[in-house]
C-alpha cells in the first residue's frame, strides 16, 4: 500500500552553507528495513526537483534506524543569500515527510490507533 | 568514579539562558558550554564592530553572565562560551566592567587568533589558495566584498585555559562541540590522539550545542511532538561523563522536555553531512558505531563513538556581500484569496518590469498555502483558502531598488484585488551574504593563536 513517511518516520533537517541536510528516522527496525529499500537517492532527487539541481546524497545508520540525506545547491547558495522564507532549510524535512513509498499494512506505526 | 556533567548554554545568539538555571541549580554541572555562533552570527557582529570598534562579540553573553554567575560561582560551575565572536577581549572587557560593578572577581580567558580577515593574502602567499571548498572557485572573486573569514578552532586552546584556572572561557570562532569536548579533555587528561575519546566528547558536544534541540524541542513529528511535556520550562540537556567517554544523557529534574532514543538522534544528524565522517579539528567522528540506550525517565547511555586521526586542515568559513534583498508583503480574505495573491504578483511583476529595475532573481511565495513546504505544499485546497498572504522578494545589486520594491504594495490596498489586510510596516531592503567554506593548513592559524588571562 501506498503510505506516506509522515505516518510511520520522524525527521528534522538543517542548514550548512548551500546544503540542506535531513535526519530520516523509523521508529522501529521492520520499517526501518523498508525506508532503507523505499527512500532511494533517485525518489529523493525527484521529491525535491525544486529546491535545486544539486546532486542527493544518502548514508543508512543501522545503529539508530536512521537514513541521513543532504540535499546539495538546495538553498539558493545559503540562508543568508536565500530568498525563501524558509531559508534555513528547518521544513525541508516536512517536505520529505509528505513523500509516499510503497510498503507492507503491518508495519507496527500503522497498526497504532 | 570520576564524572563531569557539562550542560548546554545557549544554541545561537538570542537564545534563552533561562533553563540554564536549572541545570546549575539541580542539574549538578559543573561545566555550561554555551553556544551563541551560528555560521553567520559572524557578519551580524562584524556590522557591529563596523558602527563601534569595541563591539564584535555576542552582548548576551553580559546579562546571561550577570544573572547565572553568583549562582554559578556557588556551584563551582565555569562557563566555556564562543560569545567572543570577533572581538574576545572586548567581550572580556564588557563582563569584566558588569563583574566589577557588582563587585564580583572572576579569572576570564580569551582564546583569539581565529580570524583570518586580515590574512588571507599573507595565507595566499603561503601556499593557500583559498579556494571554495564545494566549487572550487577562485576566492579573488570576492576578495573585495569579504565581510569575515574565521578558521574554526578546535577544544585545545579551552583545555589549555582551564588548566590555567580559567572560571570563564570565551572564544571566538571554535567548532561548536570543542566548547564540550575542551573541558572533558582537560579534566579527564584525555590524550589528543585518542581518536576514541575524542570523538566520545565530540558527540557529546554536538548533541549539547544546540540547546532544547537536545532535549525535546523541535521534535519533528507528525503528533509525536504533541506529546512532549511542558515545553514552556523546557530543561536543557546535560551530559554526565566518564573517563573512558560513555554517558548519561539527562536533563535537570522538575523541567519540560523530554531526553529519549528518538529526540536525542534527531540531534545526533542534524546540520551532519557524511555521518561516518563528520569533520571537526580534533577528530574525524564515524556516528555508524554510537550506541543509545534509552533507560527511560529522559535518561539515554551513550557509547561506542569512534574516531580518526583529525585533519591535516583546518575549516574556514567566510561572508561576504553579495547583493540586496527587496521584501514586499500583502493579504488577502477569501474569496478567491489565493487568486487575489496571484493577480497581485503578477501586478508587481509588471510595475518592476516597467520601472526598468535591474533584479536578479525573483521569488514568489504564498503565506497559508506554499511558502515553508514549497513545490511539495497540496494544491488541495488552495482554490479555498480562508485567507492568504503573497510574499515577494527580489535580489539585487541596488540597495535603492531593495528599498523601493517593498514600497510597491501598499498601493494595491486600494487599486488592486478587494479584502485586503497589509502587513504592517514596510521591510527596508536586507543585505545578502554570500558564504565561502575554504580549508587551511592548520599550523598556519595556530601558531596565531592566542590564549590571555585576566583576573577580575
Amino acid at each position: 500500500m501506498r503510505v506516506p513517511l509522515w505516518k510511520i518516520a520522524h525527521a528534522r533537517s538543517g542548514d550548512k552553507a548551500d546544503r540542506a541536510d535531513i535526519g530520516l528516522f523509523a521508529f522501529d527496525a521492520q520499517t526501518y528495513a523498508v525506508l532503507k529499500r523505499e527512500v532511494t537517492k533517485e525518489r529523493l532527487q525527484n521529491h525535491f526537483a525544486a529546491m535545486g539541481e544539486g546532486p542527493v546524497e544518502l548514508w543508512p545508520l543501522d545503529n539508530i534506524l536512521a537514513l541521513k540525506i543532504v540535499l546539495n545547491a538546495a538553498l539558493q547558495g545559503g540562508a543568508a543569500r536565500s530568498l525563501r522564507m524558509d531559508n534555513l532549510g528547518k521544513n525541508v524535512a516536512a517536505q520529505l515527510l509528505r513523500m509516499e513509498i510503497e510498503a507492507p499494512a503491518d508495519l507496527p506505526r500503522l497498526l497504532l490507533k | 568514579m570520576k564524572t563531569i556533567r557539562v550542560g548546554a548554554g545557549l544554541g545561537f545568539y538570542g537564545d534563552s539562558w533561562r533553563p540554564v538555571r536549572a541545570s546549575i541549580e539541580r542539574g549538578g554541572v559543573q561545566y555550561i558550554a554555551s553556544d551563541h555562533l551560528s555560521e553567520l552570527t559572524l557578519a551580524i557582529l562584524q556590522k557591529d564592530r563596523q558602527k563601534v570598534p569595541s563591539a564584535g562579540y555576542a552582548r548576551d553573553a553580559v546579562p546571561m553572565l550577570t544573572e547565572l554567575w553568583p549562582l554559578a560561582a556557588k556551584h563551582g560551575v565555569k562557563f566555556v562560551l564562543n560569545a567572543g565572536g570577533l572581538n574576545p577581549q572586548g567581550a572580556r572587557e564588557a563582563i569584566a566592567r558588569a563583574f566589577k560593578d557588582k563587585g564580583w572577581k572572576a579569572k576570564i580567558a580569551t582564546v583569539s587568533g581565529d580570524s583570518v580577515l586580515e590574512r588571507i593574502d599573507e595565507l595566499r602567499a603561503a601556499g593557500e589558495p583559498l579556494a571554495h571548498m564545494d566549487n572550487n572557485a577562485d576566492i579573488a572573486a570576492v576578495r573585495e566584498r569579504m565581510l569575515f573569514a574565521n578558521a574554526y578552532l578546535g577544544a585545545q586552546p579551552i583545555a589549555d585555559a582551564l588548566s590555567r584556572g580559567a572560571d570563564i572561557v570565551l572564544t571566538g570562532r571554535v567548532a561548536d562541540a570543542a566548547l564540550t569536548l575542551g573541558p572533558l579533555a582537560h579534566e579527564f587528561g584525555w590524550k589528543w590522539d585518542d581518536w576514541d575519546r575524542m570523538a566520545a566528547g565530540l558527540t557529546l558536544g554536538h548533541l549539547l550545542e544546540c540547546s532544547g534541540q537536545g532535549s525535546g524541542g523541535n521534535f519533528g513529528s507528525a503528533g509525536e511532538w504533541a506529546k512532549v511535556p511542558d515545553y514552556a520550562h523546557l530543561g536543557y540537556p546535560i551530559a554526565e561523563v566518564s573517563e573512558d567517554g560513555s554517558a548519561l544523557f539527562t536533563k535537570p529534574p522538575g523541567t519540560g522536555g523530554r531526553i529519549s532514543f528518538d529526540t536525542i538522534r534527531q540531534q545526533l544528524l542534524y546540520e551532519v553531512h557524511n555521518p561516518h565522517a563528520y569533520v571537526s579539528p580534533d577528530v574525524v567522528l564515524d556516528m555508524g558505531t554510537i550506541r543509545f540506550d534509552d533507560e527511560g525517565n529522559d535518561r539515554v547511555r551513550i557509547s561506542g563513538a569512534t574516531g580518526a586521526a583529525r585533519p591535516a586542515k583546518l575549516k574556514i568559513v567566510a561572508g561576504y556581500q553579495d547583493g540586496w534583498m527587496g521584501t514586499g508583503m500583502i493579504g488577502f480574505a477569501w474569496p478567491e484569496a489565493y487568486a487575489k495573491c496571484e493577480k497581485s504578483a503578477e501586478i508587481i511583476r509588471t510595475l518592476v518590469q516597467e520601472r526598468g529595475w535591474a533584479v536578479d532573481d525573483t521569488n514568489v511565495e504564498y503565506i497559508g498555502y506554499n511558502s515553508l513546504l514549497g513545490a511539495n505544499a497540496d494544491p488541495t485546497y488552495r482554490d479555498q483558502l480562508n485567507e492568504c498572504f503573497l510574499r515577494m522578494t527580489i535580489r539585487t545589486k541596488d540597495r535603492k531598488i531593495a528599498d523601493a520594491f517593498g514600497r510597491l504594495f501598499p498601493w494595491l490596498g486600494l487599486s488592486g484585488p478587494p479584502y485586503v489586510g497589509s502587513m504592517k510596516g514596510i521591510q527596508p531592503a536586507k543585505e545578502l551574504l554570500g558564504i565561502w567554506p575554504t580549508l587551511v593548513s592548520r599550523d598556519l592559524v595556530e601558531k596565531n593563536v592566542k590564549i590571555e588571562i585576566e583576573n577580575i
